[in-house]
């Protein structure tokens, strides 16, 4: 090409769009689909540009902390970045829980705030905050745009930023004027940040080492986390191999349920502070511990200088930041899963490296002992719905279908951990490091979006669901048929727990006098409202769920009284598990572990 | 097997190239306060204009665990481009200015005027009653010439705060 053609040819790629059209040819350009929102004046021109477009659709939700948790639920259940727009003030700063959400469990989202003009900032303006500063602790990174010129990159920066590495949330705060003005729109492909070069490469090195300590193992054991997950399909796969290579047994936390399927012989089970038996005592007794995308949380390790004491620990990780940040680790690798993975796999083999099979035979045995325990076993009742029979038939009327589970956060969250037996990833979101009440509506609702045909059920409490029970609107809006299954026992359930055992039975403030009818309520939303009281009805008003093909509350009741075990109590070791609260085996909690949360 | 802890805190002082963006003194700040880390003294300036990079030196003390999570989340930050732990990593010089005003008469001002000259301080100041001195150091030096100013009529301080480089002929 002659210098003019290429001149020529320049012009053409240099595009004019006002600020708010490249918002939408950037979301597009990144392969957008979905957008979860909320309109408002720092946002107009956005919402303008928005109005006539198409194969971008948008989700208006009735509050902004409810979009956010759709963009969660979305972007886990596709390994997609979910992308926000909000206002400019309360709208930035109601999706303050939301990004703090996604920051903790390490959730790609792309959130666009409106701002007010770029020379009123700092002036106290109608709707003006310091969105930047706000959210600078719970994103990723963030940008505030006073150039137009600006923006497409910063966009596209933002999705790059947002779903590599470690993933994570960001924000783009965008003055209203700058929405306005006219500048050079560039496409994706010619954007490359200055400095962000996340490391996935494994080095081979620590890989050998690696593969080395497995093959002495006597007592090893896989503990893996929600980065298996973040990692992509392929990830899980690789896991799945090399677990089955070994023989080795496998644990994982909350996060990374799913990764190994629940059926599988070799899976232990949950670990934590209310995970199973086997999985705790397979943690404290270990020689080997296969560290992988986990972040050794204070609700796995219990307490921590009694955590796993004569392991060996090799930890996989993307985010550098987590070695040796809570335990001190042998073998080191900072690396994307899927790539460790598939080295660990290829230098077994290569190498030709076989298990120690005598010891693994003992190890196994020692670990079916365990088993033996039941962990997870509770007293059935004839009278009054179990919790955790509930959570059991909705699995059996559920497992021939593809289901999407989302929780709230409290005694629900851990029997539906516990009891729901994952087969695949991306099919299990909850709120794990935040904790975060009423994520679990919202995010079923993002699952929907992603998934409108599929079984998506949010496993709840009647406490956190009203956190954020104005999204059933959302849902009735987009015809969008989410089971909200609510295990209604009238208290926060796990606050009352920590009061028996913690607090000498005072039940301060924990108890909902004043519950609303959630059958009403789901009418006066035009959804579908069930109620469960008895055993026996359960499963006829489970099938009854399914397969309407609407939006539906469905209120079961269960024993208010039912405390959720296994349990390791704050400040206890892995090794001093408490299996029920019959009989006289619950320990005094110390001073110290009253201090934790 | 978890290898004895070393819980000695020691004082370290990191150097951090950083793009020149609004917010990034901010984030690096946040990041100390918001994990509980201390800052003992904090400089940052642009040091290459078309580069748009600036160096933020911090001395913070912690455990060898405390500094090597302050290294690591450092790193995290989108425009860091380097971190470099200048008491582990390599080794460096470290200077501070300080400006300190001290005010009296006779012998005070005298011994003050004498000590100034053992510790090469600059006087940018005077007045019949007070001297301002420029010292230049490293910390401790500029710490022992405060102490000696005390009883001496010290009146104010202004310190830069820790500039630090490597030894040798290699960069950063």
């Amino acid at each position: 090409m002659d210098k003019d053609g290429m001149m020529n040819r320049l012009a053409e790629d240099v595009v004019t769009l006002s600020g708010a059209e490249m918002v939408i040819r950037a979301l597009k350009d990144q392969g957008v689909a979905h957008i979860f929102g909320y309109p408002g004046g720092a946002v107009l021109p956005i919402y303008d540009a928005l109005f006539a477009v198409e194969g971008l659709t948008h989700v208006l939700c009735r509050h902004e902390q409810g979009a956010v948790h759709a963009a969660e639920g979305y972007a886990r259940s596709t390994g997609k970045p979910g992308v926000v727009l909000v206002t400019s003030g309360p709208g930035a700063t109601n999706a303050v829980t939301g990004l703090t959400d996604a920051l903790m469990d390490s959730i790609p989202l792309v959130v666009l705030t409106g701002q007010v003009a770029t020379h009123l900032i700092g002036n106290d303006a109608f709707q003006e905050c310091d969105t930047v500063g706000i959210t600078r602790p719970c994103t990723k990174h963030n940008w505030l745009v006073k150039d137009v010129n600006d923006l497409s990159r910063v966009l596209h920066e933002a999705f790059q930023i947002a779903t590599t590495g470690r993933p994570g949330p960001v924000v783009v705060d965008i003055p209203k004027d700058i929405q306005f003005k006219k500048g050079a729109y560039v496409g994706p492909e010619s954007v490359s940040h200055r400095t962000y070069r996340p490391k996935t490469e494994p080095e081979l090195g620590s890989i050998v080492r690696a593969i080395e300590l497995m093959a002495a193992a006597e007592r090893p054991v896989f503990y893996t986390g929600g980065g298996i997950i973040n990692a992509g399909p392929e990830a899980s796969r690789l896991l799945r191999e090399l677990v089955r290579t070994t023989g080795f047994p496998i644990t994982s936390t909350l996060m990374g349920l799913g990764a190994y399927p629940a059926s599988d012989p070799q899976w232990l089970g949950m670990l934590g502070m209310h995970g199973t038996y086997e999985a705790n005592l397979a943690m404290h007794d270990c020689d080997v511990m296969i560290c992988l995308g986990a972040r050794f949380d204070d609700r796995v390790t219990g307490k921590i200088d009694a955590f796993s004491p004569n392991s060996r620990k090799i930890h996989l990780d993307i985010d550098a930041a987590q070695i040796n940040k809570n335990v001190r680790v042998d073998v080191p690798i900072v690396a994307d899963a899927a790539k460790a993975l598939k080295e660990m796999l290829h230098f077994w083999k290569t190498q030709r490296r076989k298990v120690n099979a005598p010891a693994l035979k003992d190890w196994w045995k020692q670990i079916e002992e365990w088993r033996g325990k039941k962990s997870l076993s509770y007293r059935q009742s004839n009278s009054v719905i179990k919790p955790q029979y509930a959570i059991d038939r909705l699995y059996e009327l559920t497992r021939d279908r593809e289901v999407f589970i989302t929780t709230e956060v409290g005694q629900h969250q851990m029997w539906a951990a516990q009891r729901f037996k994952f087969e695949g990833p991306n099919h299990w979101m909850t709120s794990g490091g935040l904790g975060t009440m009423g994520y679990g509506l919202p995010a079923s609702i993002g699952v929907q979006v992603a998934h409108p045909d599929a079984l998506v059920i949010d496993i709840a409490g009647e406490a956190s669901v009203q956190m954020t029970m104005q999204e059933m609107s959302t849902a009735m809006q987009y015809g969008l048929p989410v089971k909200i299954f609510i295990l209604n026992n009238q208290y926060m359930g796990m606050v009352r727990q920590w009061q028996q055992l913690l607090h000498g039975g005072r039940y301060s403030h924990s108890y909902s006098e004043a519950l609303p009818d959630f059958v009403k309520m789901a009418e006066a939303f035009g959804c579908v409202g069930l109620r469960a009281e008895k055993p026996g009805e359960l499963d006829d008003k489970i099938r009854e769920m399914i397969d309407v093909k609407r939006p539906v509350l469905f209120d079961c009741r269960v024993d208010p009284k039912e405390n959720c075990y296994p349990m390791i109590y704050s400040g206890a070791a892995h090794n001093e598990m408490v299996l029920s609260d019959a009989g006289d085996e619950t320990p005094e909690v110390t001073e110290e572990g009253k201090m934790l949360v | 097997m978890n290898t004895i802890a070393d819980k000695r805190t020691r004082r370290h002082t990191i150097a951090v190239l950083v793009d020149n963006e609004a917010g990034v003194l901010a984030r690096v700040v946040g990041l100390f306060s918001g994990r509980g880390y201390n800052i003992e003294s904090l400089t940052v300036a642009e040091v290459d204009a078309t580069a748009h990079t600036s160096r933020i030196t911090v001395v913070t003390s912690g455990t060898p665990d405390v500094i090597e999570q302050i290294e690591a989340q450092l790193r995290r930050l989108v425009p860091v481009h380097r971190v470099v732990n200048w008491t582990t990593d390599k080794p460096g010089v470290e200077r501070e200015m300080a400006l300190v005003k001290v005010a009296g008469q006779g012998d005070k001002r005298v011994e003050a005027m004498r000590i100034s000259q053992v510790f090469r301080a600059r006087v940018v100041d005077t007045t019949h009653t007070s001297f301002v001195f420029e010292i230049t150091g490293g910390p401790d030096k500029v710490d022992n010439f405060i102490d000696l100013m005390r009883p001496l009529g010290l009146v104010d301080v202004s310190r830069t705060g820790v500039a630090a480089i490597s030894r040798g002929p290699e960069a950063m």
